[in-house]
């Protein structure tokens, strides 16, 4: 076959984990059969993102970012490492959570690369949000009674992180699926410390909006909210605190629905997979009919 | 008898065949099939077929050809494994019996032909002599993603070519182009880079360029050059890139017309630009070397400022946890780096008394 994906995510020096989701998806993807070759990327892990075109065969290559928002990684550091010739951020005709995808010639491979907009602010990423706050409260059918809080890292050098964020939570919200749905954030407000304020139900489901588990989703969050003092003791899912049952999550990006986001992303591009796309949303428990959309 | 690959021949000779000492044709007067072992002009099919059918050269053809990936870079390291520039078919194909190895970083491969058919195994070249039973076996290429991942004591490895591979697995029976697939796992886009190299095309990104590409919390690391030589980078790759930190070699030189003092190193696969984590340690580098030195006024015996170059060299070469707990005759020993702190730092941890002066 002469159509490849490649995954492009952040990875990292320090945490063995980063990597998991990316490979675990992939494995997902892979399984289905629709690329000739799938292969993860990273930013801090090998390949790099420098060298992964040339590890593949395909002379077309669909690359998609798993990462959440729009912004540095996707409109620069992606492209530029990536070497696609005459990228520019219009091409993806982006108001901040719409980005599409372009398509461009790699410098060094010359594969054509059909460059596809994050997972984070693709449609179906609210679909995954639900999907986790199912997993976590065990419960298909969680929604009355309860609030969900989707949380992100907030404004730090992008201003679009705070923007996917709310995207998702709006769209969320106006499905009526849950009684409250709001949006948080660790370094803005509103700020996740007071996760009990924003909200009146008394079970609170918190997704966060990240992509692996690592220092802000296992050790940040949860004590910010009050879950724990210590993050190496761990914590209960519930844990009451101020009166509501917080059922706090871990990053969204572990949710296995996830590789159903990656295969739409590429499916936009143009890539034929849309029985892949039935299979993995039937093996991940995300076949039911999106509502509200 | 006839297997696909005499079919395939068979097919194929109109075309013509000249390959790893096998030549076949097909003209007016009926097929020629030549090898240094038979030569036959103008027989008919059936006895083409018969001949093929016997020939470890067909063989040798239909696997380079249908059986082994056929992406450039991936063919040509195959073919490197079993030496198959420097042996003909026949030495090949009796080494091939017994196996042939070959080392890619910390891996020892091996190819083995029986019944005609080559599997390949990959494990660690310490393990290369430990007998299969005793390592855990496995036959997923992607595993390699998790095996590499940690070094024999659990620690996170975030550079795959760092000579730190654990030990105790392998992968005893794969395809070549599973092969493939797990060595490129346990040192991704290696094979690439290396057969670009052989061919003459490596496009090494020196260091002034990489740095100059650098954005956002990176986008220091260039101010680091202010046009005063190019010391520091050798620093950089003495401290990283040398072969006891990395497998690759380094080919990536300060710039395009000044090469670092330094020794590259001698691995099979070439190092094409600095990476993230050369990249990350000169952000810090970048701004700990913006700092101007002071003079610091304390007294060491000549033994003490000994032993504090002992604990450098030791935490540097990673030696530190090698050192017995009752070897009191190592400086890097724990006690006598106790005993010396108790000595000389103050109750605010400062050597000597003396305090750090921004």
């Amino acid at each position: 076959m002469d159509e490849a994906l490649v995954i492009a995510a952040h990875g990292s020096h320090l945490n063995a984990e980063s990597s998991t989701p990316t490979y675990d998806h992939a494995d997902t993807i892979r399984a289905t059969g629709a690329f000739g070759e799938v292969r993860e990327s990273f930013w801090k892990e090998e390949p790099s993102f420098r060298e992964a075109l040339r590890t593949v065969d395909a002379d077309e290559v669909y690359l998609v970012p798993l990462f959440i928002s729009e912004g540095y990684f996707t409109e620069q550091v992606i492209p530029r490492e990536f070497r696609l010739e005459d990228w520019d951020p219009e091409l993806w005709e982006s108001d901040g959570t719409s980005a599409t995808n372009a398509t461009l010639t790699a410098e060094d491979t010359d594969q054509t690369v059909h460059y596809c907009g994050p997972v984070g602010t693709h449609d179906s990423m609210s679909d995954v949000i639900v999907q986790r706050a199912e997993s976590v409260t065990g419960d298909p059918d969680v929604g009355e009674g309860f609030g969900l809080a989707v949380v992100g890292h907030g404004t730090e050098r992008n201003e679009n992180s705070a923007k996917a964020i709310q995207y998702h939570a709006d769209r969320i919200r106006e499905r009526g699926r849950f009684d409250e749905v709001q949006s948080l954030f660790m370094d803005e407000d509103p700020e996740v410390d007071d996760v009990a304020d924003y909200f009146e139900s008394d079970d609170i489901v918190v997704v966060p909006l990240f992509i692996a588990d690592g220092f802000h989703t296992q050790e940040d969050i949860p004590e910010d909210m009050g879950l724990t003092d210590d993050y190496r003791t761990g914590y209960d899912v519930p844990t009451t605190v101020e009166g509501h049952d917080i059922w706090y999550a871990g990053a969204v990006g572990t949710e296995p629905l996830m590789a159903d986001v990656v295969l739409e992303r590429a499916a936009d591009a143009g890539a034929d997979v849309s029985s892949a796309i039935e299979q993995v949303r039937e093996e991940t428990g995300g076949a039911k009919p999106a509502t509200g959309d | 008898m006839d297997g696909e690959y005499v079919d395939a021949l068979v097919a194929t000779a109109p075309d013509g065949i000249a390959f790893d000492d096998l030549h076949v044709a097909h003209n007016g007067d009926g097929y020629t099939f030549q090898t240094p072992d038979v030569d036959h002009s103008g027989i008919d099919e059936e006895t083409l077929r018969t001949v093929a059918a016997e020939s470890p050269y067909v063989r040798n053809w239909y696997f380079w050809h249908a059986t082994a990936p056929q992406k450039a870079d991936r063919w040509a390291f195959l073919r490197w494994l079993e030496g198959a520039e420097q042996r003909d078919v026949a030495e090949r194909y009796d080494a091939l019996a017994d196996g042939v190895a070959a080392t890619w970083g910390e891996l020892h491969l091996r190819v083995t032909l029986s019944d005609g058919e080559r599997t390949y195994s990959v494990r660690h070249r310490a393990d290369a002599d430990v007998g299969t039973s005793a390592l855990d076996a496995h036959d997923d290429p992607l595993d390699a993603r998790e095996i590499a991942k940690h070094d024999d004591d659990g620690g996170y490895r975030p550079l795959k070519t760092a000579p730190s591979l654990q030990t105790g697995w392998t992968f005893p029976e794969l395809s070549a182009s599973e092969c493939v697939t797990t060595v490129d796992a346990f040192y991704p886009a290696t094979i690439a880079n290396w057969h670009r190299e052989q061919e003459g095309e490596l496009d090494v990104t020196h260091w002034r360029d990489t740095v100059d590409r650098q954005t956002g919390i990176y986008g220091v690391v260039s101010t680091w050059d202010r046009g005063d030589g190019y010391e520091h980078v050798n620093w950089v790759a003495e401290a990283c890139c040398d072969d006891s930190q990395c497998l690759k070699r380094r080919e990536w030189q300060y710039d395009e017309e000044t090469d670092l003092d330094v020794d590259g190193g001698s691995g099979a696969f070439p190092c094409r630009e600095p990476c993230s984590l050369v990249i990350a340690g000169a952000r810090q580098w970048t701004k700990l070397e913006g700092e101007t030195s002071q003079t610091y006024e304390f007294e060491l015996t000549p033994s003490e400022k000994e032993q504090i170059e002992d604990i450098i060299d030791a935490v540097a070469d990673g030696k530190a946890d090698d050192i017995r707990e009752a070897d009191i005759y190592e400086g890097a020993n724990r006690y006598r780096a106790r005993f010396l702190r108790a000595k000389l730092f103050d109750d605010e941890g400062h050597l000597g008394g003396v305090e750090t002066e921004e």
